[in-house]
């Protein structure tokens, strides 16, 4: 394929797929409204686009990544893209801004990189990623504590209100160690559905605008015929009393098409 | 074969490629949107520089940022109005936002003052708060 980048210009690459898939792909506009193009080598295909280096050059890169609004815009142009992709095909999407002086360049990279290209295909072929949240109610978990010891019996009213304070501490923090706990039963259970996990950190409470402690945060790489079932664990988790269930997807595999984000 | 509405969101189109899972309809948020593609991914060097240590910030302040603006305010989380690396309009609006808030302030407290016709207040209340561009609060409070 010529190459179509002239000065001024750069080619933007959004995902990586075997060559064999893309006859599939039909049009696809990425950034810009640039029409999507295929650069291929030993048998791999990258998903690119053509770039104007006064939006992607190294300055004007850094100063755009700083602005909201561009970001956004990028960024949903480059999802746009991976999604069309990972609709058809196994896909290994790539980070946002990675751009390469001309699709030569990008064709050197699929030579140096066959080797991580075609390990990344296959972990996330014929695979899904979802995303998980879990949420806990603490009043909830704050109930039924375990019965504490009976100290030495209060001396005075003064002491019994110190007790009962004590006992109140105590019930917070094993309503969070049971939280907790019931977390780590949920990651496993549905760890057993798939064929690799990713644990992010859990979001602020504040700014999630839910009242519950965000227990659990994470991505799951689950085989395309045992989504369904996995999403019928998820719903199940979902419908205990106290917990609360986000679910996000079907993406494509992001988290996991790098090795060292396989868990 | 892909159909504009659904390739917009966290959903996928059945193209009956193997057994795809079928597409929720669901759009994906901008925070779950940005954080795949600023944190995840692969990550290779490219011709063009680009500085991941910004990244990894700009993904930690836009969670907070995109999960609720308002929510945060009302907390008193409001370090991006003093954030210099965000674009100046936002900036500039929200400066105005604290200018408002705090003439009202002033005038809730009964201060005397006089207002100039173009909204500057030049009560020694005022200047004390810093509203003035020249004592900016330093950035990275939170």
């Amino acid at each position: 394929m010529a190459d179509s980048t002239s000065a001024g210009t750069a080619t933007y690459v959004y995902a990586v797929m075997r060559d064999l898939s893309t006859p599939r792909l039909g049009d696809i506009e990425g950034i810009d409204d640039q029409p999507v193009r295929i650069v291929d080598h030993a048998g791999l295909a990258a998903l690119v686009s053509t770039v104007a280096l006064d939006e992607f050059g190294e300055e004007a890169l850094h100063r755009n990544l700083e602005d909201l609004g561009w970001l956004e815009t990028t960024a949903r142009a480059h999802h746009r893209v991976v999604e069309a992709a990972g609709s058809v095909a196994a896909t290994a999407p790539l980070r946002l801004a990675t751009v390469y002086h001309g699709d030569d360049r990008v064709r050197a990279l699929l030579s140096e990189q066959q080797e991580a290209f075609t390990t990344a295909l296959a972990r996330v072929e014929g695979k899904t990623e979802w995303g998980v949240k879990v949420y806990a109610d603490p009043e909830i978990f704050a109930e039924d504590p375990a019965p504490e010891p009976s100290a030495s019996s209060a001396s005075g009213p003064g002491a019994a209100y110190l007790q009962r304070r004590r006992s109140q501490r105590r019930s917070r923090e094993d309503a969070g160690r049971a939280a907790t706990a019931r977390a780590e039963e949920i990651h496993a259970a549905l760890s057993e559905q798939a064929a690799a996990t990713r644990r992010h950190p859990p979001q602020d409470q504040r700014l999630t605008g839910h009242a519950g402690w965000m227990i659990l945060n994470g991505a799951y790489l689950v085989d395309d015929e045992a989504a369904a079932e996995f999403r019928g664990r998820v719903a199940e988790f979902g419908e205990e009393r106290g917990i609360d269930v986000d679910l996000t997807g079907p993406w494509v595999p992001y988290s996991f098409a790098s090795p060292d984000q396989e868990s | 074969m892909t159909d504009p509405g659904i390739a917009r969101t966290g959903g996928r189109h059945p193209a009956g490629y193997g057994s795809r899972p079928a597409a929720r309809n669901e759009p994906a948020s901008l925070a779950d949107i940005l954080e795949r593609v600023l944190d995840k991914g692969i990550v290779i060097a490219g011709d063009i520089r680009v500085n991941l240590l910004d990244i990894e910030l700009l993904t930690i302040k836009l969670r907070l940022i995109v999960a609720s603006v308002d929510k945060a305010r009302e907390m008193g989380i409001d370090w991006w109005e003093h954030d210099p690396t965000l674009s100046s309009q936002d900036r500039d609006l929200a400066e105005e936002n604290r200018r408002l808030r705090q003439r009202i302030g002033d005038m809730e407290a009964g201060r005397q003052e006089s207002i100039d016709a173009d909204g500057q207040s030049n009560s020694r209340g005022a200047d004390r708060h810093g509203d003035v561009a020249e004592a900016p609060r330093s950035a990275g409070e939170e």
